[in-house]
């Protein structure tokens, strides 16, 4: 492949994703922006409906057959992969760009083994094929912590554990050496236990192949581990993003604020929660203005009609929220970096 | 004062068919004492498959215990007095989805247990209890006619604790019933126990698999592996001083929501998998996956013994 100028591995740019349901169109993700770039590890975390699994769906087109990219672009190394045939996003999945489910228990195929289900991964996207195949399902199999890999390709997988299958998911995705792993709630069936295990093995990955990491979950603490960079969603919009310092210690998004105040922390001893009042977004009945406004407890007129802006906080943290509006805090463009770039002229 | 309820080497063993008329006792409890007093909650964690489900069900004789006593308020629950006791000890489910009648109104699930522990006189008062617990639990009267699929996570599981409270009962075993909600909305329920708490003096048995939340609302904090207690303590004790190698890993394991905690947190990553039920190991259950473990381990099964202050572990090590 001819070598291409691209700025940025992945690049999001208004991604809007709709569903037809039977009680009207359903747009989970709303003009959804962001970049990634080599051997980083992006969070998204939001609650159910906010757009999060989604959003890793459209990047590898794997949506239900309802659903359909409606705007926007996707960009892998500078290349739109929104309008890539299906053949092309065969190739695509697997090498470029790898998932993970949430449940291990129902993402492995109960018919056939362990190898069989590796092999078929590695024969499907690499030129390998036979002993070869077998060969490298095995080292897979090492590579991701499981003991007696020959052993275990001849096992179903009702014979492993759940962080054992998990660990065959991890296997899987790996298989072609994605530049790009998406991981969609991946320890949130597992035991505390188990999750550290694997979040231990994902982080051990990450260093010794170097790839980027999508990581979607709805748990602050995994994304508090983990992340370099993490993005809020709610209601099918990005709220805030920053590095993991940022959103934790500086939040301006009042949904962000609500988020940290509602999770009991190991410091908060016997401090009294504040929960996030209302109820979760119904996505057939999306307010004008911000979606989070009907939940907010600082909300102002400006908030049901206009949709805010992302703002600047600083280098590293954007937030979309009015009150930073009022408050003066924000800005449309960095005022260091455009003084930078006025001196470079 | 007596306890609320004592419960006293609790065995709970399960027959699974193992081959042609063979049959292997799993055991989900293993002799498990432990005490709950007036108003308090004590916390049950552990892992999937470690029994925490099963000694809650047990307590309420939902399953007939193998062996062992559960006392409460020092009469022994036996099979001719569950109902009057049952007026006294509910239970909250975890899936606020499965767990209410998909065919009945709000006003039926909630007057369910007033029906049958036959606690009104006419049908205006079991209106009026109905809407009075209702009003307890943040919903509104209109919701009294409306069917359970017309609510969130959060509603149903307020219909649930409703339910549970019509009895006016002393003590309430909550088997995860935050687990399956939004984060979000998460907290609107953990308050309100502590609210109904604060009012109504009932005491839980809070079953979660979420350490920070059950530190969070649990005034003591039971820890079990493979169907034994193997720590209790205050839960600021258990959380700032385990003593239990299982509780240290577990508390290391848990993820925290603060950065740079996590940057300087050292995990200490258990090896493996929780062994098979069936197939116990010998001595300590945990033996198989601890880092201190010694040959006396192998051989025999600690006790619980209290090492100060109400602090028991069921260790030979530490």
């Amino acid at each position: 492949m001819e070598q291409k100028q691209y700025e940025h591995l992945l690049s999001v740019r208004d991604l809007h994703t709709h569903f037809s349901t039977e009680n009207g169109t359903v747009s989970a993700v709303n003009g959804v922006n962001f970049n990634l770039d080599a051997g980083k590890v992006l969070g998204i975390v939001g609650e159910s409906g906010s757009g999060k699994s989604v959003t890793a769906y459209s990047v590898m087109r794997i949506l239900s057959e309802n659903g359909w990219i409606d705007q926007g672009e996707i960009l892998y190394k500078g290349d739109n992969i929104v309008k890539w045939s299906e053949k092309e996003m065969q190739s695509f999945r697997g090498r470029c760009v790898s998932i993970i489910f949430q449940d291990p228990m129902t993402s492995l195929n109960p018919v056939f083994t362990i190898g069989n289900q590796l092999k078929e991964a590695i024969t499907l996207h690499t030129a390998k094929r036979g002993k070869e195949a077998y060969d490298r399902a095995v080292e897979l199999i090492s590579l991701v912590g499981i003991n007696e890999p020959e052993k275990r390709m001849r096992q179903y997988p009702y014979q492993l554990s759940g962080g054992m299958r998990q660990r065959i998911m991890i296997a899987m995705a790996l298989a072609c050496e994605p530049d790009i792993l998406i991981a969609d709630e991946p320890t949130t069936a597992l035991d505390v236990t188990i999750q550290a295990q694997i979040l231990e093995l994902m982080q051990s990955l990450q260093k010794k192949m170097g790839m980027a990491i999508i990581m979607v979950t709805h748990d602050l603490g995994v994304i508090a581990e983990i992340c370099d960079e993490i993005i809020v969603m709610y209601g099918g919009r990005i709220c805030e993003r920053g590095t993991a310092d940022e959103i934790f210690y500086n939040p301006h998004h009042e949904y962000t604020k609500g988020l940290l105040r509602s999770i009991p922390t190991m410091n908060s001893k016997k401090q009294k929660l504040v929960p996030i009042s209302g109820t979760p977004i119904n996505m057939l009945n999306m307010p004008a203005g911000c979606a989070f406004c009907p939940r907010c407890d600082a909300a102002m007129k400006i908030c049901l009609e206009e949709i805010p802006e992302e703002l600047f906080i600083n280098e590293n943290h954007k937030a979309s929220c009015w009150i930073n509006v009022r408050d003066g805090k924000g800005f449309e463009t960095l005022p260091e970096t455009a003084e930078k770039e006025e001196t470079a002229k | 004062m007596t306890n609320l309820l004592d419960v006293e080497h609790l065995k709970q063993y399960f027959p699974i068919r193992t081959g042609f008329a063979k049959t292997t006792p799993l055991k989900a409890v293993d002799d498990i004492s432990f005490s709950i007093r007036h108003g308090e909650t004590l916390g049950l964690v552990g892992e999937s498959g470690c029994g925490k489900t099963t000694v809650g069900r047990s307590v309420l004789r939902l399953y007939e215990p193998t062996d062992g006593k559960v006392y409460f308020e020092g009469t022994e629950i036996t099979r001719s007095n569950i109902k009057s006791m049952r007026r006294q000890m509910q239970m909250v489910f975890q899936d606020p989805y499965s767990s209410l009648n998909p065919r009945m109104t709000v006003e039926d699930i909630i007057g369910e247990p007033l029906d049958v522990h036959r606690m009104y006189s006419n049908s205006k008062e079991r209106r009026e209890k109905i809407l009075n617990l209702m009003e307890l639990v943040g919903l509104n009267a209109e919701h009294a006619t409306r069917y359970a699929h017309e609510f969130s996570g959060g509603q149903r599981q307020r219909i649930g604790i409703a339910r549970a409270l019509a009895v006016n009962p002393k003590f309430i075993v909550c088997d995860e019933p935050v687990s399956a909600l939004d984060v979000s909305i998460q907290a609107q329920v953990i308050n309100m126990f502590e609210e109904l708490q604060d009012k109504l003096g009932v005491a839980y048995l809070f079953i979660a698999h979420d350490l920070l939340v059950v530190r969070h609302i649990s005034n003591r904090i039971a820890v079990m592996y493979l169907g034994h207690m193997v720590e209790l303590a205050d839960s600021d004790e258990l959380m700032d001083h385990p003593i239990h190698p299982y509780t240290e890993s577990l508390l290391s394991a848990v993820p925290i929501p603060d950065p740079e905690t996590a940057r300087h947190k050292q995990r200490i990553v258990l090896e493996g998998d929780v062994p098979s039920p069936l197939n116990m190991p010998t001595g300590c259950p945990f033996r198989t996956r601890c880092r201190y473990a010694t040959a006396k381990c192998a051989e025999e099964m600690p006790d619980f013994t209290d090492r100060g202050n109400g602090h028991f572990v069921a260790c030979h090590v530490k």
